[in-house]
């Protein structure tokens, strides 16, 4: 009798244990719930996923909440665009964890474009009009379902160091330096050769690195990776794809203009404390990073200058989950930081630059003045290179090709490989990907 | 000399007493029976369950996923039976992956060990202030992977980083240490070294302590110096451990994915794929530029196969370490 109660207690406890643990197990599931409680309208909590500088504030944030009570603002930043597109597509395709409002970089809007269901369609007939135009086509689908809202795009200038620059002979005012880089024709040619003329002063690197030089000269051209009817990869046997990396590489290399850094590593920040280079490409929201690595330089002036005319390096827009909790809260929200006062308010805080058509022409930004750049009228300077900005097109493989491309330059310029052979490499991967 | 003159009354041969119905085992024994067979398998079984669930089932859905076409954001697609096996075999990407790996591994566990059993052995001696330093040796084991990465990187950077400001002091050019393949390997096993050694040197250390000491006594009588003490009473002593360090240390290895993914700031593992191990390979197969889970899935299996396979190769090497019980083998069971 005795034996048969310690027995039950045995198999009772075992019995127990397994139930426990297999209703634990099964509820268990659906933890991603977000800080909104039920009740509809009651203290929602939209999240901002943004990546590198936008621009926005909590004061920014502070003041939409007070007029839009009952919501909270959240912004989740990360540190490069890498990052971010990485997390969207890990949490896109475990259908749960993205933010009510994502950013989206340019470069990988194409590849999201491919699935406009997981996206909530955000046209706006009060909207219209709003953006360039280039920046609404590129988030329409073909059935004419929009997927994102623009928030800045990225003409270019050249950002320099005034003080290396007179160090080398060289004029160091802005109209100056902007003839000296335009030379006859304002090509980059043109501006390699200037580039020359500062070694020939006794300067070091004119720029900072080969794969900023690509990036400017392939955002130039209208179709060079793929073909905008099929898609199809054009990159290997393109002529112009060929003609730009020998250009880069004999500038880089050849004739020992760039600094040989690899953009955004560990060597290329804290080459700007080390008077690493005297010019580079910089679009709106690189003069923010500018200024954050070179705490303490002075010196770095703004020139409305850019080879080629003009060219466009970023952009982001910002889209809506189908995933989040408050789709509508989180549209409206995205169509007020896309807004022209926002994204000029985002303009003045960080330089990224309005693509809103109003925005263009807000004397807020057209007046603006950056005090670090030497008081560069950087609002009109970029206004004016925001003229006759090329749509690149940009296919599913975009991306993978000029990553292709990026690592054959940076194994060239930083690593002292061999051009030909990384050239080979490039065509290698590019034809893996078909 | 008794005799007893009745038969001692036993129902064992199966006699049953002609007035009474046999007995019948009731249930409660059967019961019994099947608590003794059956307990200890539900005591263990919540391992086992939580294993299979999070496990067991997880490898083989990867092999399931594996066989299809499976695209990050678009979900399934079709059956494509060992296509993506063949396809993964043929990237130069896939053979760049696997011998940085190896050589990874090798440059990274082989002095751990080592180090590992000689500080161990330091921190057996009498040392004053022995907790001091046996903790000391586990400090960065605390410090996370991540942070560890950045910091090495910056300290490895090719122009700004210390260590070749150092080397240039002493009168050696800059190594390019994100450059070349084996100077990125040797950074990359230093920080994997700089995590590692104190975890092992402190379980080597627990087992060197049960050693019973008496063996040293006889050793030092026999005449063994220190060295030789080291090799022929310590090390066969902890062949045990010296296995257990070995295999996890091999399981490890061969996944290392954080301490190159932050080496440098694009996680890509360098321009030419300089310092991608495998599992870097799996993530950029997956989530990067190709999207595509049936083939990262099937890197994840062939990896899968070579950690078992150089396991085994592990284990039956530091099986010959001889050892005293290396003769219960032989020892047939004697049947009753």
């Amino acid at each position: 009798m005795r034996k048969t109660t310690s027995k039950m207690w045995a198999a009772a406890a075992g019995v127990t244990g397994i139930a426990l643990l297999a209703t634990a197990c099964s509820s268990g599931s659906g933890d991603s719930s977000d800080d909104a409680t039920d009740g509809g309208s009651e203290n929602i909590t939209l999240t901002v996923a943004t990546f590198n500088e936008f621009g926005y504030t909590e004061d920014m944030f502070k003041a939409y909440e007070e007029s839009h009570p009952g919501i909270t603002v959240k912004e989740k930043k990360a540190a490069t665009s890498n990052e971010a597109r990485e997390n969207l597509n890990t949490r896109l395709a475990a259908g749960s964890g993205l933010s009510d409002i994502e950013a989206v970089d340019t470069d990988w809007m194409p590849e999201l474009m491919q699935y406009p269901d997981k996206f909530v369609d955000l046209t706006d007939p009060a909207l219209e009009g709003r953006w360039l135009d280039f920046k609404t086509k590129a988030v329409t689908t073909p059935d004419g379902k929009l997927l994102g809202y623009g928030t800045d795009f990225g003409p270019e200038g050249i950002a320099y160091r005034g003080d290396l620059l007179e160090a080398a002979g060289l004029p160091k005012d802005r109209e100056s330096v902007a003839t000296l880089i335009k030379g006859d024709d304002n090509s980059w040619d043109d501006y390699f050769a200037a580039g020359k003329t500062y070694q020939a002063g006794g300067g070091g690197p004119w720029f900072d690195s080969a794969g900023a030089i690509w990036q400017g000269m392939i955002y130039q051209e209208e179709a060079p990776y793929e073909d905008p009817e099929t898609n199809e990869i054009i990159a290997a046997d393109n002529p112009r794809v060929k003609e730009i990396y020998d250009a880069v590489v004999k500038a880089s290399v050849t004739d020992n203009l760039s600094a040989h850094l690899s953009q955004w590593s560990d060597d290329w920040t804290a080459s700007f404390q080390n008077n690493g280079f005297a010019t580079m490409l910089a679009p709106g929201w690189m003069l923010g990073v500018i200024e954050g690595n070179s705490a303490g330089v002075t010196g770095w002036d703004l020139a409305d200058v850019y080879p080629g005319g003009a060219g466009n390096w970023g952009g982001s827009f910002l889209t809506v989950p189908e995933q989040g909790a408050h789709p509508e809260e989180a549209k409206e929200l995205a169509a007020w930081l896309t807004a022209p006062e926002q994204q000029v308010q985002a303009f003045l805080n960080k330089g990224t630059v309005p693509s809103q058509v109003d925005g263009l022409k807000d004397p807020k930004f057209t007046g603006a003045v950056n005090a670090f750049f030497n008081n560069a009228p950087t609002g009109e300077i970029l206004a004016n290179r925001g003229q006759g900005i090329i749509a690149t097109y940009k296919g599913p493989n975009f991306f993978a090709i000029n990553d292709a491309m990026q690592s054959a330059l940076t194994e060239v310029d930083v690593n002292k490989g061999n051009a030909d052979d990384q050239w080979n490499t490039f065509l290698t991967a590019v034809n893996a990907l078909g | 000399m008794a005799t007893s003159t009745t038969s001692p009354r036993t129902n064992r041969g199966g006699q049953t007493d002609p007035g009474r119905s046999p007995r019948r085992v009731g249930f409660s024994q059967t019961l019994g029976r099947w608590d003794v067979k059956l307990s200890p398998y539900l005591y263990i079984s919540p391992f086992f369950i939580i294993f299979a669930l999070t496990g067991l089932f997880p490898l083989l859905y990867t092999a399931f996923v594996s066989m299809h076409d499976w695209n990050l954001i678009g979900g399934k697609g079709d059956f494509v039976g060992f296509e993506n096996y063949t396809y993964v075999l043929q990237q130069p990407n896939f053979w760049k992956g696997i011998r940085n790996t190896f050589s990874i591994f090798f440059l990274s566990t082989i002095p751990q060990l080592i180090i590992a059993i000689i500080l161990a052995a330091l921190l057996d001696a009498n040392l004053r202030a022995k907790t001091f330093w046996r903790m000391g040796v586990l400090l960065p084991y605390v410090v996370a992977p991540v942070a560890v990465s950045l910091i090495f990187g910056k300290l490895f950077a090719d122009q700004s980083g210390i260590i070749n400001t150092l080397l240039g002091k002493v009168g050696i050019d800059p190594i390019g240490w994100h450059a070349q393949v084996l100077p990125s390997h040797i950074a990359i096993a230093s920080m994997v070294d700089f995590r590692w050694t104190g975890y092992n040197t402190l379980i080597l250390l627990a087992a060197m302590q049960a050693i019973p000491r008496d063996l040293y006594e006889a050793a030092v009588l026999d005449g063994a110096n220190r060295v030789r003490q080291f090799f022929s009473v310590t090390v066969p002593m902890l062949r045990p451990t010296i296995i257990f360090v070995v295999i996890t240390s091999t399981i490890g290895g061969l996944q290392i994915f954080d301490e190159p993914r932050l080496f440098d700031q694009t996680g890509q593992g360098g321009p030419s794929r300089q310092w991608m191990t495998a599992t870097m390979y799996i993530y950029e197969v997956g989530w990067g530029n190709q999207k595509s889970f049936g083939r990262a899935s099937a890197v994840a299996w062939i990896l899968f196969l070579i950690i078992v396979v150089v396991g085994i190769i592990n284990f039956s090497i530091t099986r010959r370490i001889s050892s005293d019980d290396s003769n219960q083998k032989s020892r047939k069971k004697v049947k009753r």
